[in-house]
């Protein structure tokens, strides 16, 4: 899964989807996050990249991860990749 | 480049809480890049706002309301004419549309006024109470509607919808109403100011989502921009809204455009549904209040128009800027007692 290509987000976290003229503010963690998902990184990776930058541990961060992806995905911003 | 200067009548100057989309309309021409318009405001109540707006609007005439005929409106445009020679007239309100398309090639014959109207089939077939037809014969989603012509129809429409409904004037207002009282009271009110028939909607939920649009009269698209509300007003209004970027909106306007060689100006109403589905509520047969968002988005709809009702080719536009946003205020004009009494009594200023 990724961000869909139209849905940017600025460097104050600010987060605009023009299809539908919702925004919204992520936190610096979540603007990683989303700017990870942009470029198609995968749950491990971003897990790792996390893990690596932050003092938190993987299943703390794995649910944190899973309610953030879930309201993505309720605002229409991921789609998911097509695997070949 | 040197501009050329040009006479355009304008109605719609009632910039109120439900506003009308003279004053927009207006602003979005005296950005055009071709144009220096002087502007004549044709007004219905001395209380219009535009008609004080003397930066926007050089001079203001009142006009005889609709219901009073075609013939006292062409009389007293021959009189507003002879002073002040017209070259176009841009209507903007639903209401008073069938006379000035009764008198598009009067007025063009015996004044050379020119406008750039749909025709009197366009102008009908889109009707509210016409839409559920119109959109089966065009194939959009429309929800399904039923006109209602006394209280006594009640019982029919607690059979055939589930609640709410959504209770619409001929023209202006809609209201929703969870249970038949709601609807019986919805259904004086409306019809009290706007008169029959009175329209029930299936109510549809999601967002609203609207689109401004001109066509050339050949199927052409010239220009749209679809915005969604943020901000509506207890009367349903957008007090503030954002430009869009989305394809299947501006496709489904650029489709239904071309299959009724739609000519002029238009205003499209949708609710989008949480499965992306698109429900068409309403055709308005003019430029919205709104319409200046298209300006700020790079769309210069009123200019294009008025370009096409002086015969001049105009290229579609190619794009819009999305992510503009509109914000409404309202401001306290500070009037002479005097400009009133000119109004009032001499039906000028």
């Amino acid at each position: 899964m990724k961000i869909k290509n139209n849905i940017a987000v600025s460097d104050s976290g600010f987060i605009f989807n023009p299809t539908t003229g919702d925004s919204f503010s992520a936190n610096p963690v979540g603007q990683e996050i989303f700017k990870m998902l942009q470029t198609a990184a995968t749950e491990e990776e971003i897990t790792a990249n996390i893990l690596e930058t932050y003092q938190i541990d993987k299943v703390r961060f794995e649910k944190d991860f899973y309610d953030f992806v879930n309201v993505l995905k309720k605002y229409k911003l991921l789609e998911e990749i097509e695997k070949d | 480049m040197k501009k050329t200067d040009i006479t355009i009548a304008v109605t719609g100057l009632n910039a109120i809480d439900s506003p009308g989309p003279g004053i927009s309309v207006i602003r979005a021409l005296r950005k055009s890049n071709y144009y220096n318009p002087r502007i004549i405001g044709l007004s219905y109540d001395t209380m219009e706002p535009g008609i004080y707006m003397h930066d926007l609007v050089d001079k203001s005439f009142q006009i005889p309301f609709p219901s009073v005929g075609i013939d006292n409106l062409l009389y007293r445009l021959k009189e507003i004419n002879a002073r002040e020679k017209i070259d176009v007239i841009i209507p903007n309100f639903d209401a008073e549309l069938f006379n000035f398309i009764k008198l598009e090639k009067r007025l063009l014959e015996q004044c050379n006024i020119k406008m750039f109207l749909p025709s009197m089939k366009q102008f009908e077939e889109r009707q509210k109470a016409n839409l559920y037809e119109f959109g089966k014969k065009y194939n959009l989603k429309v929800p399904k509607n039923k006109t209602m012509h006394s209280l006594k129809d009640i019982d029919d429409i607690e059979f055939e919808f589930s609640f709410p409904v959504v209770v619409k004037g001929k023209y202006y207002d809609a209201r929703v109403a969870y249970n038949k009282e709601q609807i019986a009271d919805h259904f004086n009110r409306i019809s009290i100011k706007w008169g029959l028939p009175i329209i029930i909607q299936e109510y549809v939920f999601g967002s609203e989502v609207n689109v401004t649009a001109i066509g050339d009269g050949t199927g052409k698209t010239i220009g749209a921009v679809p915005m969604r509300k943020q901000y509506i007003t207890d009367k349903g209004k957008a007090w503030s809204g954002i430009s869009l970027d989305d394809d299947k909106l501006l496709k489904i306007t650029s489709d239904l455009i071309k299959s009724t060689k739609w000519k002029g100006s238009m205003e499209l109403e949708f609710i989008k549904t949480s499965n992306d589905e698109y429900f068409l509520l309403e055709i308005n047969p003019r430029f919205p209040a709104w319409v200046y968002l298209a300006v700020g988005c790079g769309q210069n709809h009123p200019d294009a128009l008025l370009k096409m009702a002086l015969g001049k080719k105009v290229n579609a536009f190619p794009k819009h800027e999305t992510g503009k946003m509109f914000i409404r205020y309202s401001y306290d004009m500070i009037i002479n007692l005097k400009e009133f009494e000119k109004i009032s009594t001499s039906g000028e200023l």
